[in-house]
């Protein structure tokens, strides 16, 4: 199908370029474009980098700004970026009662439930294809998403002027759904499972020529994960922790971690081990985690019965990719119960002040269930990767606000309640 | 009995540029089957070096995924529908 292209896109592909892309199965090589599968084997296509590119020292990248751009030489696009130039560098911040929970020497949390503009990760991902989008002249892009990436596509199309058709699951958060059409999308709701919805977009990718990020621009709209890792060696001072964990959806996050850690190390910005990389899923939708316990090579697809929609992929593509990393890394893989979830995300929020969606409650579940099978290590150093906001989800927390007193705006009624609690 | 199976514009080359084909057959893989006795080039990439579904695709049968209905022994009627699509996709 052709990609159309608009004037006033086509007139940003001066100065940006996007990078060739290699069959990451059978190693065949192609031009750069809006693909990412093999023509020869259908298998995935990655980006690749000039191994003789300059590449920039600790001092060179801390004093650029404060973006995901300043990691440019690391990403798939020659030039300067003419979209979403401020996505990225969220905080790391230490969390020792997190840690103590987890009988760990130290935690941190990767927040980005933080993350502009979006409030998740994905606003990562879609700052890099929507540059790959300008790149090759596509004025319209689109994503099969379980939210987040529906809000993160919306929200910089809408910035960067361009059309976008959202594809989501039809029953989705209400806050998720919102969050989506505030920014006046072509929004669909798709009677059907997240693995209807992407199955839809990759026969809509086929037909229309959309730029759909997480289809036909997927080889590049996945290196946008790695600045997750590269921030993360930065913010803890030019190392690596121990040990991450993050929630697998569709098992890229992981892979990208591993790629993105492994780039530094090449690059001599880090030096030391790997860290052992730990994955997350819910267990009423964990393919990847019981690839990782069975320890063969097939996914069995499950259809998701879980509250953490957002990572509710029952045939995640890169889960082959995940699980291998997983093991390689010496990590691990756990799946939680949605009570546990919910627990995760209260933990959470009352020890570090920080309110998750589901996958992060997932996430900390996961990490704590870890620590129970002595797979965390006491001098271990864990960096949770906390990856979309809590008012997101709102739905999974039932009603909250109950437990909270209502009073008349009478000081012997605060004085009452202070009483009963020894204030 | 006729099935009508969806390829992608990929595997659609590899069958003079045909998107839709008819096939016969009792299961999924029967119609396959039939599929690639006129067009050699998809075998591979319909079915792996044992026989069973190519790693890099996707067969759904009326939408739902072969996978939950025995995989390439799915039965298959008249006026169904295999829709064959790339694995590497969302997420």
């Amino acid at each position: 199908m052709t990609i159309s292209v608009s004037p006033e896109a086509a007139a940003t592909t001066t100065a940006l370029r996007a990078l060739p892309l290699l069959c990451r199965n059978c190693g065949a090589a192609r031009d750069a474009g809006p693909a990412a599968i093999c023509e020869q084997c259908l298998g995935p296509l990655e980006a690749v980098y000039d191994p003789a590119r300059a590449l920039p020292a600790r001092d060179a990248i801390a004093a650029r700004p404060t973006s995901l751009w300043r990691y440019r030489e690391w990403l798939p696009l020659d030039g300067e970026p003419v979209h979403s130039p401020d996505t990225g560098w969220t905080p790391l911040l230490e969390a020792p009662r997190l840690a103590r929970r987890l009988g760990i020497a130290r935690a941190w949390v990767k927040n980005d439930t933080v993350s502009h503009p979006s409030l998740s990760f994905k606003d990562r991902v879609v700052a890099v294809a929507i540059n790959a989008a300008a790149a090759f002249g596509i004025h319209t892009i689109g994503c099969a998403s379980t939210g987040n990436l529906a809000n993160a596509v919306a929200a910089q199309a809408a910035r960067a002027g361009l059309e976008a058709w959202v594809f989501i699951p039809h029953d989705l958060e209400s806050g998720k759904v919102a969050g989506t059409a505030i920014f006046a999308p072509r929004l669909v709701r798709v009677r059907g499972t997240y693995d209807d919805v992407n199955r839809l977009c990759a026969q809509a990718a086929d037909r229309f020529g959309w730029g759909i990020v997480n289809v036909n621009l997927r080889a590049y709209y996945g290196e946008g994960s790695k600045t997750m890792a590269f921030e993360i060696a930065e913010q803890l001072g030019w190392r690596l922790p121990s040990a991450v964990i993050a929630p697998m959806a569709g098992g890229s996050l992981v892979t990208k971690l591993r790629k993105g850690f492994g780039e530094f190390l090449g690059a001599g910005l880090v030096d030391g081990a790997l860290p052992r990389i730990f994955g997350a899923q819910a267990s009423g939708c964990a393919p990847i985690a019981r690839l990782v316990e069975r320890g063969d090579d097939q996914i069995v697809p499950e259809i998701p019965r879980t509250i953490a929609r957002s990572i509710a992929i029952g045939n995640p593509p890169d889960g082959r990719f995940a699980a291998r990393i997983i093991r390689d890394t010496g990590g691990w893989a756990a799946h939680v119960s949605d009570d546990e979830i919910v627990a995760g995300i209260h933990a959470l929020a009352e020890d570090c002040g920080i309110f998750s969606e589901t996958a992060g409650g997932t996430t900390v579940a996961a990490a704590l269930a870890l620590s129970r099978q002595g797979r965390l290590h006491a001098d271990d150093e864990l960096v949770l990767c906390i990856t979309g906001h809590g008012l997101k989800t709102l739905e999974a927390l039932g009603d909250i606000s109950a437990a909270a007193p209502v009073i008349e705006p009478r000081l012997r009624e605060v004085a009452a309640l202070a009483a009963a609690v020894g204030s | 009995m006729s099935i009508t199976v969806h390829l992608p514009t990929m595997l659609a080359r590899l069958a003079g540029d045909t998107h839709a084909l008819e096939a016969s057959g009792d299961t999924v893989g029967d119609a396959l089957t039939d599929v690639i006795a006129r067009f050699p080039a998809l075998g591979p990439r319909l079915r792996d070096d044992a026989g069973k579904p190519y790693g890099f695709v996707t067969f759904y049968l009326n939408d739902e995924d072969i996978r939950f209905h025995g995989g390439f022994e799915a039965p298959v009627a008249d006026g169904d529908e295999v829709i064959v699509v790339p694995t590497v996709a969302g997420g």
